[in-house]
């Protein structure tokens, strides 16, 4: 046999028991051919143009899966920001445009819609501030559409007018989503070096410069490496390095082999593999549980940023070599909520706002799926933003704050989402005000990168 | 795809006719057994085959439901895969 039976029951074990599977099949539409003036008219644009390009988006990734025996998870799809393709349209217009995504997004069965979105990090048009007065509106009528802004970059600075902005619109989507926890939160995303390329939600949209139509892969493996891990005898911390970097590599080729073939059969090009461990809610598929693999007692004690350091760069060490493009978000995931070794650490007291605001610095993505009490004000959630998109700036990486005030929560309560959105502890925030360096507003300028010129 | 051939594997606790019953199968559907390999691995029933389907309206799924549905009737865990995910994964 040509394959080894070892390596064949390897494969299958990491499906059957540690969790495997492709997180997602997004395919991203570029939607710029689709601009009208008229609103009815620019919503029937790009309802058509969605549902030509991807009506067989479902059918293909779940022969695919068929084929391979390796489960896709979501099957999604991006659009090209639409802020940056509306008109002087209203603010209704904007909340019609998100049901229209919608109702694409359920026409063709898939799971999230990304893209009712902003790219706002040195300044605001008309029309960008409309569509994010539209947020909570839209994210409440709407199941699938997710909506990310875009705040900061490294070459442009903070622009934390929109940061003020964004504190309130949280705020907002949460008060309108109050009957579910605030659930409209879940699914908007505050960026800073927002990646064009990105397959994974709610941050997902089309940039300017990619192709008419395009499939990028993000995998899911956080129960692979625990287990490579947990199988190790008295590692050295270089041992484990390496192993990572193998079960990476692996994990990434099941990515890269998927997203081929769906991109073949589709005949649309194919983007990249988003290098990131997406944890599920799944006992074992977590991050955290990596982390205490590797020698912590609890995820967020002291020498956790070390360890997952050295998690995210194995993973991308590994990574980069099994995929021909690499782009995305790329690193370990910390979602609180869909991660059940991250909820254990902060039910358990270990794992607290500021520890992972720090563990932030050193991987991907960012405050993600934070549920802190509903009676935060908006100007704490603009500052816990502007912390992460100063990370961000600084360290020329992309960074994120998803943070959900739950409507009526305390620190120590629950919030149930549901699926891959998973269980959110609700975690404490500094009782001192930030208030009045919010109010000041302006912009922070892009910091220094060199002296060479 | 670069070839038709795909990998079952039927894992689980040894009973008498599993063979039996996956062979016939496969002889249903036109599926030749390239390559057959199997062995006690952690006190489990592992058998693995290389296989290739002959017929013109070969349908994979339509397969994958039938061992799966002989599976559960035999109590083990049989998977039809196409080799390519084992060799792009293991292989550079």
């Amino acid at each position: 046999m040509l394959i080894h039976p070892k390596e064949i029951m390897e494969t299958i074990q990491m499906v059957k028991t540690e969790n495997l599977d492709i997180r997602t099949v997004t395919m991203g539409i570029n939607l710029r051919d689709c601009i009208h003036p008229e609103i009815s008219q620019f919503n029937r644009n790009i309802h058509n143009k969605i549902v030509e390009c991807a009506h067989n988006l479902v059918s293909t990734a779940e022969d695919v899966e068929i084929l391979y025996g390796i489960p896709i998870r979501n099957k999604r799809v991006s659009v090209t920001p639409i802020a940056s393709i509306g008109g002087k349209f209203t603010k209704e217009d904007f909340i019609s445009i998100a049901q229209t995504l919608d109702d694409a997004a359920s026409e063709i069965g898939i799971d999230f819609l990304g893209g009712f979105s902003a790219l706002v990090h040195k300044g605001m048009t008309p029309v960008e501030k409309t569509l994010i007065s539209a947020i909570p509106e839209a994210l409440a009528n709407t199941e699938k559409v997710c909506s990310s802004v875009n705040v900061a970059t490294t070459k442009s600075g903070i622009n934390m007018d929109a940061v003020a902005l964004m504190g309130k619109t949280i705020k907002e989507t949460a008060q309108l989503t109050a009957e579910r926890d605030g659930i409209g939160c879940a699914k908007l995303v505050v960026f800073a070096n927002a990646p064009e390329d990105n397959p994974f939600m709610a941050g997902a949209f089309h940039g300017i410069g990619e192709p008419d139509c395009v499939i990028n892969v993000g995998v899911s493996g956080p129960g692979v490496v625990n287990a490579a891990i947990r199988e190790l005898k008295n590692p050295d911390l270089g041992e484990i390095a390496e192993t990572i970097k193998k079960t990476a590599f692996k994990i990434t080729r099941m990515g890269e082999m998927v997203g081929r073939e769906v991109s073949k059969r589709l005949g649309v090009e194919f983007g990249v593999i988003d290098l990131s461990l997406a944890p599920t809610p799944e006992v074992g598929d977590s991050v955290a549980s990596i982390l205490e693999a590797m020698g912590l007692e609890s995820c967020g004690t002291h020498g956790t940023t070390a360890a997952l350091a050295l998690l995210n760069d194995a993973v991308k060490k590994g990574g980069a070599m099994a995929s021909s493009y690499v782009g995305g978000l790329s690193g370990a995931f910390i979602p609180v909520s869909e991660d059940a070794g991250m909820i254990a650490a902060v039910e358990r007291g270990s794992l607290d706002l500021a520890k992972l605001e720090a563990m932030t610095s050193v991987c991907s993505v960012g405050l993600d799926m934070i549920a802190v009490p509903g009676n935060t004000t908006a100007s704490t959630i603009s500052a816990i933003i502007a912390d992460e998109m100063a990370i961000g700036m600084i360290n020329r990486k992309t960074t994120a704050v998803r943070i959900i005030p739950a409507p009526g929560k305390i620190v120590g309560e629950i919030v149930e989402f549901g699926g891959l959105l998973g269980t959110a502890p609700v975690m404490g925030t500094h009782s001192f005000s930030s208030e009045e360096l919010i109010k000041k507003g302006g912009r922070i300028p892009a910091p220094i990168q060199a002296l060479t010129n | 795809m670069t070839s038709t051939r795909f990998i079952i594997t039927v894992i689980g606790i040894d009973k008498i006719g599993i063979v039996a019953k996956v062979t016939g199968i496969m002889a249903e559907y036109s599926v030749n057994i390239v390559d057959i390999s199997q062995t006690i691995m952690e006190d489990l029933f592992t058998m693995i085959m290389l296989a290739e389907a002959k017929g013109d309206n070969f349908d994979m799924n339509d397969f994958q439901n039938t061992m799966q549905d002989a599976g559960e009737k035999l109590g083990v865990d049989i998977r039809v895969q196409h080799e390519d995910v084992f060799r792009f994964m293991h292989r550079i």
